[in-house]
């Protein structure tokens, strides 16, 4: 066995303590620059927090990539979705004429836009991949507002951190960071494929978030909330995803 | 004092602390890779080819057992528990300890010089009859040659390469391929493979042929002496008797 000499002692000391300085520095770096996950601290948030920061800066000012019209998925899978609450078959009723998208919480101006307001915004359409957790992906195109130009309509203030949208199904509800929702990728989608958007991919309004997997883009929009914190909102966790042991952030 | 000097010439130190902790934390990670990537597969086992696949399109070839959700046709009429969760965070989580691990392995390898003396087959074995001679000693079971002892031969050294250049790359690239963070900011990740459900059946064989090699490797510490290499993998020490080496061979 080799004996601990004064400079093994010395070089492991200096490193061990570069190391701690190091960590210390980019915990504060990246609370500073909103690199830490609302759900950080469950079993497996080391992780996710590597994986949320790394890509966070990595890819976040990338412009979003766009498939080629030849690759649009003739038959898109349309994923089982939940029984629908009595509201719901009510405004499918009238077509969804009385539908509304609120936007409240930390903006200037709340807003309760129809589906024909948001027509009348602004139009993107785009050619995205829906990939679920489970392994399966289709491509579709997907046409509707920016999320980004509904919050510039709304003015979001200053401190705000995180959307958190809901939809017309009780308890089902996610959030994402400023920079995800001001992606130009972001969608209040209406129309899927030249049609309206069908019921079973989520009409007449989906938050399409084309850069996380499928679980994130919520079905049946009926809520937007801007919020410096997620805090307060269910378990404090970013949304219920990770109450059912779900990543918050969905982007790998 | 004799007993200090015996114990000098009766060990040797086969493996280095860094080597013996990276092992161990990658052979963790590895585990909780397969044991988890196995119930992400559970949830839709069928694998195609291209960008996109799903149950409307065909798959090139299908897993026929249960699946965990029952958006999959099975032919089963019943549908397994759930675990992808769980599985997803302790995957990427395990991930990232193989990565960091993988790196601190790397740095050592090519700043200690261990990549061209131990890795990189010697000027004498870059011809096919070393190789060919070696596996005919590993059929005829001839015993290693001394400087075994030392170092690795020619299958080794070739097999350790390609994990460690080939198929851990591989792994990790096929695996971003899949993350739609990564492919809507850098397409290029996922189409130079054929596309997302390209890159998942790839994941998927490149998993198999790490698990062929674990196999392979396990059965050859089992051959070799499989207390023996363990323990020289925990201490980093081997004993003299346990090589068979006589003192005047010991450097």
């Amino acid at each position: 066995m080799n004996p601990i000499t004064r400079r093994k002692l010395l070089t492991t000391g200096l490193a061990a303590t570069a190391g701690a300085a190091g960590l210390i520095t980019a915990a504060r770096l990246a609370r500073k620059y909103g690199l830490i996950p609302p759900d950080h601290s469950v079993l497996y948030g080391t992780g996710e927090t590597l994986t949320y920061a790394c890509q966070r800066v990595l890819t976040a000012d990338r412009p979003l990539h766009d498939f080629p019209r030849s690759m649009i998925s003739k038959q898109p899978f349309m994923n089982e979705i939940g029984k629908l609450p009595d509201a719901f078959k009510a405004s499918q009723a009238v077509n969804f004429s009385d539908w509304r998208l609120t936007v409240d919480g930390l903006v200037d101006h709340p807003l309760s836009l129809s589906v024909a307001d948001l027509r009348g915004l602004a139009m993107r359409s785009q050619i995205t991949e829906v990939a679920c957790e489970e392994g399966w992906s289709y491509v579709a195109e997907w046409i509707g507002t920016p999320l980004s130009l509904v919050l510039r309509e709304a003015g979001l203030k200053p401190e705000v951190r995180y959307l958190a949208y809901f939809s017309i199904q009780p308890s089902w509800w996610e959030s994402i960071d400023i920079s995800e929702a001001l992606n130009p990728g972001t969608l209040v989608t209406w129309a899927m494929n030249d049609g309206d958007l069908p019921v079973g991919f989520g009409g007449p309004l989906r938050l399409r978030v084309p850069r996380q997997l499928g679980y994130k883009s919520i079905k049946f929009l009926t809520r937007i909330t801007a919020t410096d914190s997620m805090k307060h909102f269910g378990k404090g966790l970013g949304s219920p995803s990770p109450e059912d042991g779900y990543a918050w952030y969905a982007g790998i | 004092m004799p007993t200090a000097t015996q114990v000098e010439r009766t060990t040797i130190i086969r493996h280095s602390l860094l080597v013996r902790i990276t092992h161990w934390l990658i052979f963790l990670a590895f585990v909780a890779l397969l044991v988890t990537g196995i119930e992400i597969l559970i949830s839709h086992p069928r694998f195609y080819w291209g960008e996109v696949g799903n149950v409307n399109t065909h798959p090139i070839f299908t897993f026929h057992i249960p699946s965990s959700r029952d958006t999959v046709p099975t032919g089963y009429g019943y549908v397994l528990p759930d675990q992808n969760g769980w599985s997803r965070y302790l995957h990427f989580q395990a991930a990232w300890l193989l990565v960091l691990c993988g790196l601190v392995y790397l740095g050592y390898l090519i700043f200690t010089g261990h990549l061209s003396k131990h890795l990189f087959p010697t000027r004498e074995q870059r011809s096919l009859r070393a190789y060919t001679s070696r596996v005919a000693q590993y059929i005829r079971r001839t015993k290693p040659a001394d400087d075994e002892l030392h170092t690795y031969n020619v299958l080794q050294r070739s097999a350790y390469l390609v994990v460690i250049f080939v198929l851990f790359p591989l792994i990790l690239w096929t695996g971003l391929a899949m993350s739609p963070a990564v492919t809507t900011a850098f397409p290029l990740v996922s189409s130079l493979l054929g596309g997302r459900q390209s890159a998942r059946t790839l994941h998927l064989f490149v998993t198999i042929a790490l698990v062929l090699f674990l196999f392979v490797h396990v059965i050859m510490v089992a051959v070799s002496g499989f207390r023996a290499r363990i323990r020289a993998m925990i201490t980093g020490k081997a004993q003299l008797s346990e090589t068979e080496l006589t003192a005047k061979e010991l450097p």
